[in-house]
């Protein structure tokens, strides 16, 4: 009797708890930081926003944790990068949360991904070829171009889920559309000198950013993409640089920058730290200064590699 | 190119207009004007007017189509001269027919083993278990371990299915899961059925490639044959708040050890599973809950040893109920995982056997066993791609009965693996244990293993 009053006991007591606050706002779940930025541009106080990842931590590689399945579980909007970068922990979090809404192919699954054209396409899927995405390069946030696409997309996804407000979002998405590209303007042409530099990756994540300002990729210090960067390949960088030499190496902030500074050491390249996503560094507070920022690294190693003969 | 395209069309039909609209100004001091001229004039102002018009309705149909398709216009305006050749992705151009295959994934898996004892005489004392039971720590010399087949696919708007086919090394194939699972209540609520891994304690609903050791816990093999699947339903629900906290209730066939596939209409096994977890800042996390299984046998046969070491068997009829206590903690640097992480779990369950032993003659006697065991283990990577991993652990058979003699001491086994994963898809481990859990001298194991899955990318629980 006493284990059957304990059963009892430990079934009741969450419903004590089902009694928390009810929400207004419609709850966003960003499983990046850079799409929590958005929505909380394009959205302000009508969500509230939670981002799933920090900036120090590496996308592809995320716990199912039980802090996430419990968001995922309250969430009435989920919004990730897609193709494939959250294939190793997204749906374990969507088949444990029992939210019908946020399951692929509701309006409340919105995959920023399927909004751009997409690089890195693999012609062929191997995955002797490393960790390849079949669908892409998915670090899509690193071109502000890709940024202004996802949220003319991304205004008409809350418009959907969120019919009351649709207005709002509208409005909000008309006026971040002006204040964005009026900064594309600026930061195209405070680019320009960067245009047609030869670099060095750690990781193949930047593609859309070479793409935006034309810089040229050389060498990736990742034999394979997802593989640790091995003596071997690095001494092979090296002797490539020789042929065609770069002007800087970028590594990613949530990345281990051993092999980057190591590379910086032996040829005295720049290795930059890119923010890669907002709150990668003290610069890249919002969308806004995260392009700011990596301009800013950018053009400051340009000029370093520059001065040198 | 949004200017470019009117400009240069006004530039293309406004040339030839500029060039008449010159001869005629030049034509027109050296002679009086004509009544051919002054047609010619009105002629060329009406064509000028024609072409106006035109190229006003080209200029509004160029916004509408811009206005219309902004996106497909910032891709046309943005052409990369660096970009990669751009190919459509695959599932877009896969043929219709095998479009909607399922997720599939194979598990290859295999080693070798070094031990001091036989493990084909391995037993865990003061423990009467199935004759059937998966004891210890597999064959010596090089075998190949399960390979798993997995096939997933959404079914339809409401449910998912799964299966998981075992294919043995001695060439027996089994069904270790095959379940549905809706997709679509909503509230929290999700209903699984079929044959499946019950989501009793930490480490039981876990497939065996993404164990941590080559082998599960010794409480696990004596209380729960090693993993407890059963055929039946699950409910699962989770509460709507910031904190995880999951109920599961389970009702199935009771078709395993300790269940004894009793064949009644009833359920031969209920269990019930409470969980909490969350956060402590961005480097901790921790889930920990309290399970408890309870399943039916008739007459199911259990092998102990008599005092002077001779097997005795009892046929238990009656009813078996497992607690588990469950913890789990994580840590690894602002939440990322890569480059260094570490991992404490530790599972503490206690067994309740109640019914009646009947022998060989057919005599049966009352029983109520109570047995206890724990682990407790931690695994660290220290760098990326390495992790070492030490685990102990220890088994209290209880009273003996029936028969069946006393253990003279705890069963004990204490575990250090090292393992290295290249990638996400293949991993290599030693391990080394001193496993105590016969009677006699202890049993030193060597083992290396490989585990290695291709083709979907899985998704792992925590």
């Amino acid at each position: 009797m006493t284990i059957r009053k304990t059963l009892l006991l430990w079934l009741a007591w969450p419903a004590l708890l089902m009694t928390s606050p009810a929400h207004a706002s419609l709850r966003v779940l960003a499983c990046e930081p850079e799409w929590g930025a958005l929505a909380q541009e394009l959205g302000g106080a009508l969500l509230d926003v939670s981002a799933a990842t920090g900036a120090l931590q590496d996308p592809h590689q995320i716990q199912a944790k039980p802090s996430l399945i419990a968001r995922a579980r309250n969430a009435d909007l989920l919004l990730c990068t897609g193709a494939e970068l959250e294939v190793g922990w997204l749906p374990v979090l969507l088949q444990n949360s029992g939210n019908a809404r946020l399951q692929a192919g509701q309006p409340g699954n919105f995959q920023a991904a399927d909004f751009v054209r997409k690089l890195d396409v693999p012609a062929q899927l191997d995955r002797a070829q490393g960790d390849v995405h079949a669908a892409g390069n998915p670090h899509i946030q690193t071109d502000p171009r890709n940024i202004a696409l996802v949220a003319k997309a991304l205004a008409e996804r809350l418009a959907q889920v969120d019919p009351a407000h649709a207005a709002d979002y509208t409005r909000r998405h008309a006026e971040f559309a002006q204040r964005w590209q009026a900064a594309m303007a600026r930061w195209a042409t405070q680019a320009a000198p960067l245009k047609g530099l030869p670099v060095v990756s750690q990781h193949k994540a930047f593609v859309y950013l070479y793409d935006w300002l034309g810089l040229k990729e050389v060498a990736v210090l990742e034999p394979k993409p997802g593989v640790e960067p091995t003596a071997s390949h690095l001494q092979a960088v090296q002797r490539t640089l020789k042929a065609t030499p770069a002007r800087m190496v970028l590594y990613a902030a949530y990345q281990d920058p051993k092999a980057s500074e190591w590379l910086s050491k032996g040829s005295g390249l720049p290795s930059v730290k890119i923010p890669f996503t907002v709150g990668g560094t003290e610069g890249a507070k919002d969308l806004f200064g995260l392009f700011d920022d990596t301009l800013a690294r950018l053009l400051a190693a340009a000029q370093a590699s520059a001065a040198k003969p | 190119m949004r200017i470019a395209l009117p400009a240069s069309l006004a530039l293309a039909l406004g040339a030839p207009l500029g060039a008449a609209a010159q001869t005629s100004t030049l034509a027109a001091p050296a002679t009086a004007p004509s009544p051919d001229i002054a047609a010619l004039r009105q002629e060329i102002a009406a064509i000028r007017d024609s072409y106006e018009a035109r190229l006003r309705a080209l200029e509004q149909r160029l916004q509408k189509a811009e206005a219309a398709a902004p996106a497909a216009a910032a891709q046309i305006a943005a052409p990369a001269p660096t970009a990669a050749p751009v190919t459509p992705p695959p599932a877009s151009t896969a043929a219709a027919a095998n479009a909607f295959n399922p997720a599939m994934s194979l598990i290859l898996s295999g080693g070798y083993l070094r031990s001091s004892q036989d493990p084909a005489s391995y037993r865990i004392r003061g423990f009467a278990l199935p004759a059937d039971a998966e004891l210890g720590p597999g064959s010596r010399g090089f075998s190949l371990a399960e390979s798993e087949l997995g096939l997933s696919a959404s079914i339809d708007p409401w449910w998912r299915g799964v299966a998981n086919i075992a294919l043995h090394p001695d060439n027996a194939v089994s069904v270790e899961e095959a379940h549905v699972q809706t997709t679509a209540l909503g509230h929290g609520l999700t209903l699984k059925a079929g044959r499946f891994l019950s989501g009793v304690g930490y480490l039981n609903p876990q497939h065996a490639h993404t164990w941590d050791f080559a082998d599960n816990p010794l409480a696990y093999q004596a209380m729960l044959g090693t993993q407890f699947a059963d055929d039946g339903v699950q409910l699962r629900w989770l509460a709507p708040t910031d904190l995880f906290v999951e109920l599961s209730a389970e009702l199935g066939r009771g078709s395993s050890f300790p269940g004894g596939d009793s064949a009644r209409n009833g359920a031969g096994m209920r269990s019930l599973s409470a969980h909490a977890g969350g956060d402590w800042g961005n480097s901790h996390s921790w889930r920990a809950g309290l399970s408890v299984l309870s399943a039916q046998a008739d007459g199911l046969g259990l092998v102990g040893r008599s005092a002077s070491g001779d097997e005795l068997t009892r046929a238990f009829s009656g009813r078996t109920r497992v607690w588990i206590a469950d913890a789990v903690w994580k840590w690894a640097p602002d939440g990322n995982a890569t480059r260094t992480n570490f991992k404490l779990q530790g599972e503490l369950l206690r067994s309740t056997r109640s019914g009646t032993l009947t022998d060989e003659s057919g005599d049966s006697v009352a029983t109520r066993a109570q047995q206890s065991g724990w682990y407790l283990q931690g695994v660290y990577q220290f760098m990326p791609a390495w992790r070492v991993g030490l685990r102990t652990e220890r088994l209290s058979p209880g009273e003996p009965e029936a028969g069946w003699a006393a253990a003279t001491r705890r069963p004990a086994k204490d575990t250090l693996m090292l393992d290295f994963s290249p990638s996400e898809f293949s991993r290599w481990r030693l391990q080394l244990a001193n496993d105590r859990a016969r009677d006699g001298a202890a049993d030193r194991q060597i083992s290396l293993q490989y585990q290695m899955s291709l083709g979907a990318h899985g998704a792992h629980g925590y």
